[in-house]
């Protein structure tokens, strides 16, 4: 019973969030300090994780791929392959979960105990709206462009270690990253970021536009929509995986 | 003018607000008073409409707020000025930014007299010179006075105050007082002061409702209040010995 409380009280909330705007200069500048709110500070956790990541995947693969018949190209290829996939989809999509849905969260959430969530209604301002939309279209345009970037970081991660480590030679890897590239992965991986941008912002918000009592409840919002995001994102990988791919 | 007609607000069985009806007047400091759980706040998000009540209607000079679909309460709340109990103001923006924000959202003004109106609305609290803090940066008196500069920006005909003095000092609360009781004269506001700080009921209250157990229990003004012969507001008045003292040494 409680699940369908929360599933309809959800959708009420986004059928709110997608109601025409007061005024839409001010929605668009809101969603551009949104883009730069949520992308630019996401950044520089993101180019690390990648970098690493890329780098252990291709130690990985070339501690695996003992066998004479197996090309040391495939080291490269297997790096590509893993991260433009999974890795940088889902997992970075999931770190971000914790980060940006947490700081939503938290963020809603502080609003609605002090009262500023009340004190935009009774301006006569949609406050689900203004809160959450800008936040939620914000994140569906950067985070492709993230993920982007944490693809290309992750490959060069691969291609540093690889080559450092001596796991394949330069000339290997960049054949191995060349070779059965199918652009439509692509497209399936960035599909996929859109969808967890859509559920890490929207599930986060609710959490903290729901919020009632103090910083204590303020801090249990935040924590549980990190892990109905990671839920979320989980199933939902599985389910476009299965219609995308299969 | 708000007129409130027979409200009756519950919480599952229990009536937290009982068939209360009370005229708010313009240009007057309208205050609701009663002890903590009394049901002030309760009768203030419904006349807000934060809360709907279970029956009853609030008038805003007629206009029968409870019935509007919610589409057209925003229209009437564009009306309204609130000044919360911590203030409410937006974390993320400065004290302009603040004061601004309604003059962004809901009229045409050109950048010019928008700059103006938060100049004026700043310096009727005398904080035009603090202008660039932001919330986390102002005193607890400077933020109730912040709050109140933004709850007027938009000329309101309503204004709401919700415990406009709590947690400040006496001196400072006075000073809150003084500025709601003058812009709500100067500008003619209907304005409403839900609080229990008996010094202010003193200081501005020109129309007050006595609330007890959800009920209008009393009604009169701030002269009337010490010659009451109603046993719950003489409790309520004459809590602290202190001031039952001094009254019974000055009468």
């Amino acid at each position: 019973m409680k699940l369908f409380f929360h599933l309809g009280r959800y959708f009420l909330l986004l059928a709110r969030v997608f109601s025409k705007p007061e005024k839409f200069s001010i929605y668009f500048r809101q969603i551009i300090y949104e883009i730069n709110s949520l992308g630019t500070g996401s950044l520089g956790l993101i180019a690390i994780i990648s970098v690493f990541m890329g780098g252990v995947i291709t130690i990985q693969s070339a501690y695996n791929f003992t066998s004479p018949f197996i090309p040391l190209y495939a080291v490269g290829l297997g790096t590509r392959e893993s991260i433009v996939l999974e890795f940088s989809p889902t997992i970075i999509s999931l770190i971000l979960a914790g980060k940006v849905g947490s700081n939503i969260a938290s963020e809603i959430g502080t609003m609605r105990i002090s009262e500023q969530i009340d004190a935009l209604e009774i301006m006569g301002i949609n406050s689900a709206s203004y809160l959450i939309l800008p936040k939620v279209i914000g994140a569906m345009f950067i985070n492709p462009f993230l993920i982007i970037i944490s693809m290309f970081l992750g490959i060069f991660g691969g291609y540093l270690m690889g080559v450092v480590s001596g796991a394949c030679t330069s000339y290997e890897y960049i054949y191995g990253i060349q070779s059965f590239f199918i652009p439509f992965n692509v497209y399936y991986s960035l599909t996929k970021t859109v969808i967890f941008a859509f559920i890490i912002t929207s599930v986060s918000a609710y959490h903290g536009y729901y919020t009632a009592g103090g910083a204590l409840e303020v801090g249990q919002a935040s924590t549980k929509s990190v892990v109905y995001n990671s839920i979320l994102i989980l199933v939902a990988n599985l389910i476009i995986t299965q219609i995308m791919l299969v | 003018m708000i007129e409130l007609q027979n409200i009756t607000k519950s919480f599952g069985d229990r009536n937290v607000v009982e068939n209360v009806s009370f005229k708010f007047y313009e240009g007057k400091t309208n205050l609701v008073i009663g002890e903590s759980g009394s049901g002030k706040t309760t009768l203030l998000k419904v006349m807000v409409g934060l809360h709907q009540p279970n029956s009853g209607a609030v008038l805003y000079d007629g206009r029968d707020f409870t019935a509007l679909a919610e589409k057209e309460k925003q229209g009437v709340r564009k009306e309204i000025g609130m000044l919360f109990q911590g203030g409410a103001l937006f974390d993320s923006m400065t004290l302009e930014q603040n004061v601004r924000f309604p003059l962004d959202m809901f009229t045409e003004l050109t950048e010019a007299e928008k700059i103006d109106r938060v100049n004026f609305c700043l310096e009727k609290v005398k904080l035009v010179d603090k202008n660039a803090l932001y919330p986390s940066e102002l005193s607890g008196g400077m933020k109730k006075r912040a709050a109140l500069a933004r709850a007027i920006s938009n000329s309101p005909n309503y204004l709401f105050c919700d415990e406009p003095n709590s947690g400040l000092d006496p001196k400072t609360s006075i000073v809150i007082d003084e500025l709601i009781h003058d812009i709500t004269a100067e500008f003619n506001i209907t304005t409403v002061i839900i609080t229990h700080d008996m010094n202010s009921v003193m200081e501005i209250g020109e129309n007050v409702m006595f609330i007890h157990k959800g009920q209008n229990w009393w009604t009169g003004t701030k002269d009337e209040i010490l010659k009451t012969n109603n046993k719950e507001l003489y409790d309520f008045v004459f809590a602290s010995q202190f001031i039952k003292k001094i009254y019974s040494e000055k009468s």
